[in-house]
């Protein structure tokens, strides 16, 4: 069933990962990924790994959830390697009729293999253990500079909020109506994309249409309490930073000072 | 005579091997003969959708079987598909399922799913539109620009225009105003007089329940815990009001005079039967 | 005690789909009394809906008045004010919640109104407490029922502070359960902290413990007064599509028969023993 679907799915949690501030866990977020891009030596990646599996195991996360998670994406991870392989020019290894394999193939697929993984299993590390409000209060606060430049910092992180919000209702939604045409004799699995795509019509025009209606509700129900925008706004849960943020932000420069350290000695 | 549907043993985990595996009915033993009009009531979570859904086929049985006409639905693909046409279920609030250009091309719907001719298919259009009270005149607007009352019309006129045998109504006249729930209750009854359908109607006010139909079924916990007619199940008021459910208005004041000491008799359940009786009492009293 | 709204001569009219004028409040005249718990109903389209619309200036009069607390609705520098005093609740639960979780939600209102944080939290712990959802505080709003979304809907009024909550048709959409669960809600708002309730419907039920009770009827008030004397009009209301309870009814029908009963025994005991009275 469509309900079961999540998206940017959290695993609620207490732990020192979990309760760190969402703007620790972006900056540290985009530290690592520097750090990955930064490798050059396979030595270097080791650091990075331990990062990971450290954060991992700090936050309780189960590797199994964190590795199924990348199942969707596994086909991408293997072709890029594939291509990696094959056709980075070099000393051949070995040769079979236009097919050849040198050794700085090998390597370049050794890694982009860990960089992509790496960086995919990073990201769902944010996503698994900061609540999706968290995270877009700690976007909206991060990005606050801009808002002198005119950026409507506050506008868009209450649409990305209002989506997260709406998305599970709109899924519960998608669900009935497609149950009510089934109903109706509609077949959503047989034929071909053609008619699968024609198939999807009844789906979609109820599915638009309630979507605007509840904009437009949405829209009236935030005015009546008062929204007008982010001038003036207070906020109940203030973000701050604490002593375990100190910790991570030192763990993570140690990590980015210890990449930059085996790219320079390593092998 | 074979019912024309049946459930056996039915039980419907949802998530089943998840912790999230939850038991949303269990064991129901059920049938229903041709023409017969019945009424579900039970509170959100007795299990009364999940049934409903498992008798045209949407929801596939994690254990026992259900029965068209003393088949097995399950029994091959085409049954399957078949038995949609057949068992008309219509859901809660379906004015938001409209989708069609006009009204006539929404109700046209199912039937041109039905691989039927042209022909059949306008004919169905205008018996369904018919039955609902949908005039010509409203045929080719576009449902969008229909009243919410007119549009959940054309909804229920775009299942009964496939004919169904059986027509399941999961609460018909949710947030209509009475007026509103009146005409629908009338178009549904009109129906079933018409085609002879077996008629399942689901809904909350017991005075619908009590006006409409010849049976209620009682949904608690997954089970239905009660099958009867309409005077023998608000006769059991008492097991009722253990699982949160009520008895008529008008059922609640001839208990009281019962209990105060009037000879009226207990299983009354409109306003014109209470009436009836309470006349007769007087015209008895006069007599003597 | 003072009022709370007073609404003068109010006309709103609209260009309906086919661009025709339409006429949704026809000179209506109100006053609604501070503390007060006022039932408003009528059928669809009798302009029960437009009205609560009026009361916090989502929509303004084409011609006539509407002041809160003294503010005229149409002057837009008054408009959060106005808004502070009347909250307002909707009839679909999912379409009037902002936030991914409960308390964030009802966090939502005084935000916008520069509340400090400290306060806020105060107060949002307060609502929720109010309309018994406290345990919920920290739940996604999509895995509640039905009246559950309605009372923090409530909550996230009453963390306002409003004076007055406006209610448009809050249990349409819910089942018997849910519906008890609201109006238990702000019945007892209303006695307890003295708010102001005006409570859109057309489930005459939910009218029936109402200090007063006000008909609509194509854009007009045709009955206005207690619940029972309201009821006791049948033929009125039904004239307005609207059924009156099953004990009024038989009480009426008893009366065709030329058996003297009060019309207005509205409670099942009401009835009940006024028609022993009169038979035994």
């Amino acid at each position: 069933m469509l309900k079961n679907i999540t998206l940017g799915q959290y695993f609620p949690g207490s732990t020192f990962v979990h309760r760190l501030d969402p703007r620790t866990k972006l900056l540290i977020i985009v530290v690592y990924i520097v750090a990955l891009f930064l490798v050059d030596k396979i030595a270097a990646y080791l650091p990075v790994i331990v990062f990971l599996a450290l954060s991992v195991a700090i936050s309780k996360i189960k590797p199994k959830v964190l590795v199924s998670g990348m199942k969707p994406l596994f086909i991408i991870i293997v072709i890029t390697a594939i291509i990696n392989l094959f056709f980075t020019s070099g000393e051949p290894i070995f040769k079979l009729w236009v097919i050849s394999v040198t050794k700085e193939g090998v390597r370049a697929a050794i890694f982009m293999l860990l960089r992509i993984s790496l960086l995919i299993m990073g990201t769902f590390m944010l996503t698994y253990t900061t609540a999706p409000m968290q995270l877009t209060d700690g976007l909206e606060s991060l990005l606050g500079p801009l808002k002198k430049i005119k950026v409507p910092v506050h506008e868009l992180a209450m649409m990305m909020s209002i989506a997260l919000r709406f998305i599970p209702t709109l899924i519960e939604e998608t669900d009935k109506i497609m149950n009510a045409q089934k109903a109706r004799g509609a077949d959503f699995e047989t034929g071909g994309l053609l008619q699968k795509a024609k198939a999807m019509l009844p789906l979609l025009i109820p599915l638009f249409i309630s979507a605007f209606r509840r904009a437009d509700e949405l829209a009236t129900a935030m005015e009546s309490r008062c929204y007008s925008g982010g001038d003036g706004r207070t906020k109940m849960k203030q973000l701050s930073y604490g002593s375990i943020d100190a910790i991570a932000g030192a763990a993570v420069i140690i990590l980015l000072a210890a990449v930059i350290l085996l790219n320079t000695f390593g092998v | 005579m074979t019912p024309i549907v049946k459930t056996e043993g039915l039980t419907h985990l949802y998530s089943p091997g998840t912790p999230f595996e939850r038991i949303a009915v269990q064991g129901l033993d059920f049938q229903a003969m041709k023409g017969e009009f019945i009424g579900i009531i039970g509170h959100t979570g007795s299990g009364k959708s999940t049934f409903i859904q498992h008798l045209n086929g949407l929801l596939k049985p994690t254990e026992g079987r259900v029965l068209f006409e003393g088949e097995d639905i399950w029994s091959s693909k085409t049954k399957t598909h078949g038995v949609r046409f057949k068992v008309g279920l219509v859901f809660q609030y379906p004015e938001y399922q409209l989708f069609e250009e006009t009204v006539y091309k929404d109700i046209a719907f199912g039937p041109k799913n039905m691989k039927l001719s042209d022909e059949e298919i306008d004919a169905r259009v205008r018996e369904a539109a018919g039955f609902v009270g949908i005039g010509e005149e409203l045929l080719e607007k576009s449902p969008f620009d229909l009243s919410g009352g007119q549009k959940r019309r054309v909804a229920i006129a775009g299942v009964i225009a496939m004919r169904p045998d059986v027509l399941i109504l999961d609460e018909p006249t949710a947030g209509l105003d009475p007026a509103g729930s009146a005409e629908i209750l009338a178009n549904i009854k009109e129906y079933h007089r018409g085609m002879g359908s077996t008629v399942l109607l689901v809904t909350h006010s017991m005075e619908d329940a009590a006006r409409s139909v010849d049976r209620l079924l009682v949904f608690s916990g997954g089970h239905i815990v009660m099958d009867g007619t309409p005077p023998e199940i608000f006769a059991r008021a008492d097991e009722l009001a253990v699982i949160d459910l009520g008895v008529p208005e008008v059922t609640k004041v001839v208990a009281r005079l019962h209990k105060l000491g009037l000879d009226v008799p207990a299983n009354i359940y409109t306003v014109e039967q209470a009436k009836a009786a309470l006349m007769k009492l007087k015209g008895g009293a006069a007599d003597a | 005690m003072s009022n709370i709204i007073e609404i003068r001569n109010l006309t709103f009219k609209y260009a309906n789909d086919e661009g025709n004028e339409t006429v949704a409040i026809d000179g209506l005249d109100l006053n609604i009394e501070e503390g007060s718990f006022v039932a408003v109903l009528g059928h669809n389209g009798s302009g029960k809906s437009t009205l609560a619309k009026h009361l916090n200036g989502i929509l303004q009069p084409t011609d006539g008045t509407v002041l809160v607390a003294g503010m005229d609705t149409r002057d837009e520098n008054l408009i959060t004010d106005i808004r502070r005093q009347v909250g307002m609740v909707f009839q679909n639960p999912d379409n009037q919640i902002v936030a991914n979780v409960v308390e964030d939600d009802v966090a939502f209102g005084p935000e916008n109104l520069g509340v400090e944080p400290a306060e806020i939290r105060r107060r949002v712990d307060e609502a929720l407490k109010a309309v018994d959802m406290w345990e919920f505080r920290s739940h996604a709003p999509h895995l509640l029922s039905g009246g559950q979304k309605q009372r923090v809907a409530i909550a996230g009024v009453i963390a306002m502070r409003p004076r007055c909550i406006v209610l448009d048709e809050p249990t349409a959409m819910l089942d018997p359960a849910g519906r008890a669960e609201v109006i238990d809600t702000v019945m007892r708002l209303n006695k307890e902290q003295g708010i102001t309730v005006v409570l859109i419907t057309h489930h005459m039920s939910e009218t029936i413990n109402a200090d007063r009770l006000i008909v609509m009827s194509d854009g007009r008030i045709v009955e206005d007064g207690r619940p029972e004397q309201v009821f006791a009009n049948v033929q009125k209301l039904r004239d307005a599509g609207l059924t009156v309870p099953e004990t009024t009814q038989l009480i009426y029908e008893l009366r065709r028969e030329g058996i003297d009963l009060p019309l207005d025994a509205l409670s099942v005991e009401a009835c009940a023993d006024s028609i022993y009275k009169a038979f035994a």
